[in-house]
């Protein structure tokens, strides 16, 4: 049942009440009305503002390191026996993940709208990190809430957020996890939204985050696209990208919409087996409902209560999804799956040892999907895999795993 | 007339001002939950507001976020909640109550089924934390055909054009927060929400409710001077926090409570 989309379809996306078809929207208390207006109103404006867009691409070259490369991925490729795998190197940016394409763009808007005081949340660290580290550079004070859970979990990423000079706020509230940090942040917000700058680490929230969450993402699918034509004369047959709140994988995805040869998978967190109802695969095993800001699909129960969710993947623990994945599901554009914890550390495992290269727990999901995928494609297929992040974060609970102390 | 209506008109009438404490279902227990709304109408109740528990109730300080914690222990849902106030309507048919909480448990439940439950349990409000109007195009006729009032937040960050706006969509009251941040938190600058009280007025025939931040007679006195009515929430929340084992003690605590404020509120007439 899949629609052939359109430039012009796509442009008036999401209307003017930030509507992906039945999803996104904006769901939140009235105290926040006034400041997510505001921030539509001066987005829309700046996006096509010379200035802006050049202190943007400016940022992105010099500061994070673009283009990352478009990787040809040979010896994985002969293993695997099956399309050629490349491999987009978003964990080469600086910080090492695609995050930080979106924290340029956000504080760049904060700066424009005159904000010194920035809020965010994070699940695995990468995104506070990220946000931690444009803080650091434009002189702005920088608080990143964390679930306690993560806070273990992603003790790395903590002490790399305190000496970028951040308060890292533990989250002691519901699951302790990526969900809860977002519900502080919220209230953080709120009670501070006069001075305060709320930089959303992925494609979720109220409009008009998902909007600018996405064109700020878009950097990776439009360099893919040109890489790709570069070096082999053609597009991608498929996209692989690991789908936490969505973020990485609508910035590759989005480029691609329009070019129906090129297949597009989004893979969720299994956790412990979709059958279990230990996993965070709302997509795959959810249903529509209200959270963040947001009409999307999302795990609950019966009553409406949001799910506890669970993944070796902090980044990828989250209930929820941008609505736009939750549109391009419905309209049968892009395919949604998901990869156990287990596949998605055989990944981890494999890319390490058979090209260098350590993705992040989250990407690990998006390699082990592709791995899959690309053995029962064809040799002359391609399929890049968006590698969204570097491992080091992940080495102790690889390490814990393996049941090593280091 | 709603029963809404007719109670805050008629005590506008006495000259009086409303008194409207927020509890949330299922805490302590569900079996508690209708003796306690008895309790508060007995001890001055205007209008009683429900709390629906949220798993993640985003707009609320940590007061009511243990007590959502609570009432989830015993999985209180939204029908179990709608069931309380059927069970409330038998003993008491003059106090109106209005539910308070987030989208998501009304979204799974479906909006026909909950406007018609709701309707059949005699309810008389619903306020959704985060439903602004401009997203309640679909519950708006199912409330407004079985005479539901929809009640929507006014804030300190509401422009003028959006205060107008709202209120075209409230019936009942309008429901003004106060101050900037979740429920429980700062204590109010009794001035400038009379200020900005005084403004909402000019712009709304609407009553106005004001709500966050009240927590003795001396504030609900303050508030009710300028206002239709006060909604006193966390004090009474961290009350029944306190008293979880003690029904007796707890019965008269709320009622220790709410006596000073009704006081306080009467000696304004
Ligand atoms: C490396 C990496 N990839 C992916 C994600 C998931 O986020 P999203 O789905 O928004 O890309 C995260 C989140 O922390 C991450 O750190």
């Amino acid at each position: 049942m899949s629609v052939k989309l359109t430039e012009e379809m796509l442009k008036a996306l999401p209307d003017a009440k930030g509507h992906f078809g039945a999803f996104g929207g904006r769901f939140v208390s009235e105290t926040l009305m006034d400041s997510l207006m505001t921030l539509e109103r001066e987005y829309l404006r700046l996006k096509d503002d010379p200035e802006f867009q050049a202190t943007f691409d400016k940022d992105l070259a010099d500061y994070v390191g673009r283009p990352s490369p478009l990787y040809f991925a040979e010896r994985l490729t002969r293993e695997t026996g099956g399309a050629q795998i490349w491999l987009k190197r978003e964990d080469l940016n600086h910080t090492g993940a695609h995050k930080v394409n979106n924290t340029i763009g956000q504080a760049l808007l904060a700066s424009f709208l005159g904000k010194k005081r920035i809020i965010a949340e994070t699940g695995a660290g990468q995104h506070g990190v990220a946000t931690a580290t444009v803080c650091a550079r434009l002189g702005l004070e920088c608080h990143v809430f964390m679930g306690s859970e993560d806070v273990k979990r992603q003790s790395l990423n903590v002490y790399r957020m305190k000496l970028l000079g951040a308060t890292v706020h533990a989250v002691e509230s519901g699951t302790k996890t990526l969900k809860d940090a977002m519900n502080d942040a919220m209230r953080d917000w709120v009670a501070n939204v006069d001075e305060t700058f709320y930089i959303i680490g992925t494609v979720a929230g109220p409009h008009p985050y998902p909007l600018l969450v996405r064109d700020f993402q878009s950097v990776i699918g439009r360099e893919t696209r040109r890489q790709s034509l570069e070096k082999t004369g053609k597009l991608p047959d498929a996209l692989v990208a690991c789908v936490g709140g969505g973020s990485n994988a609508i910035g590759m995805f989005y480029p691609f919409l329009t070019d129906e040869s090129v297949e597009l998978y989004g893979v969720e967190a299994g956790g412990l087996g979709i059958e279990t109802g230990q996993h965070a695969a709302p997509l795959c095993a959810g249903r529509p409902g209200v959270l963040h800001g947001n009409r999307t699909y999302l795990m609950e129960d019966e009553n409406g209560q949001i799910a506890g969710t669970h993944s070796v993947s902090a980044g990828l623990d989250y209930p929820g999804v941008g609505p736009e994945h939750s549109w391009l599901k419905d309209i049968g554009r892009a395919n949604y799956v998901s990869v156990t914890d287990e596949e998605a550390l055989d990944g981890f495992r494999k890319l390490t040892r058979i090209e260098g290269i350590m993705p992040a727990l989250e990407s690990a999901h998006a390699v082990a999907y592709a791995l899959k995928l690309a053995a029962t494609m064809d040799k002359d297929q391609m399929l890049v895999i968006n590698v969204s992040g570097r491992g080091d974060k992940d080495i102790h609970t690889i390490a814990q795993l393996d049941g090593i102390e280091i | 007339m709603s029963r809404i209506e007719g109670v805050l008109k008629s005590l506008k009438e006495q000259g009086r001002k409303a008194l409207i404490p927020y509890i949330t279902a299922g805490d302590p227990h569900p079996d508690q939950t209708v003796g306690l709304m008895h309790t508060l109408v007995a001890a001055g109740a205007d209008i009683i507001e429900l709390g629906v528990p949220f798993s993640d109730p985003m707009a609320d300080g940590p007061v009511i976020q243990l007590a959502c914690e609570r009432a989830l222990k015993f999985n209180t849902s939204l029908r179990d909640v709608l069931g309380m106030v059927k069970e409330f309507r038998k003993t008491d048919s003059d106090t109106p109550v209005v539910l308070m909480g987030y989208l998501n448990p009304m979204e799974a439940m479906g909006y026909e089924a909950f406007a018609d439950a709701a309707a059949d349990a005699g309810l008389d409000g619903v306020l959704t934390v985060d439903l602004p109007p401009e997203e309640a195009d679909q519950v708006a006729p199912l409330f407004a055909e079985r005479k539901l009032d929809p009640i929507f937040l006014l804030a300190p960050t509401t422009t003028d054009e959006r205060i107008r706006a709202i209120s075209e969509h409230s019936s009942g009251y309008v429901y003004y927060v106060s101050i900037k941040g979740v429920t429980g938190s700062a204590t109010i600058d009794v001035d400038e929400v009379a200020r900005k009280v005084a403004h909402v007025h000019e712009l709304t025939a609407l009553p106005v409710g004001v709500g966050f931040g009240i927590r003795d007679a001396e504030t609900a006195a303050a508030v009710g001077r300028v206002s239709d009515g006060v909604i006193v929430g966390s004090v009474l929340v961290d009350t029944i926090a306190r008293h979880q084992t003690d029904p007796d003690g707890l019965r008269k605590a709320l009622t220790d409570l709410l006596h000073p404020m009704r006081e306080a509120l009467d000696s304004l007439s």
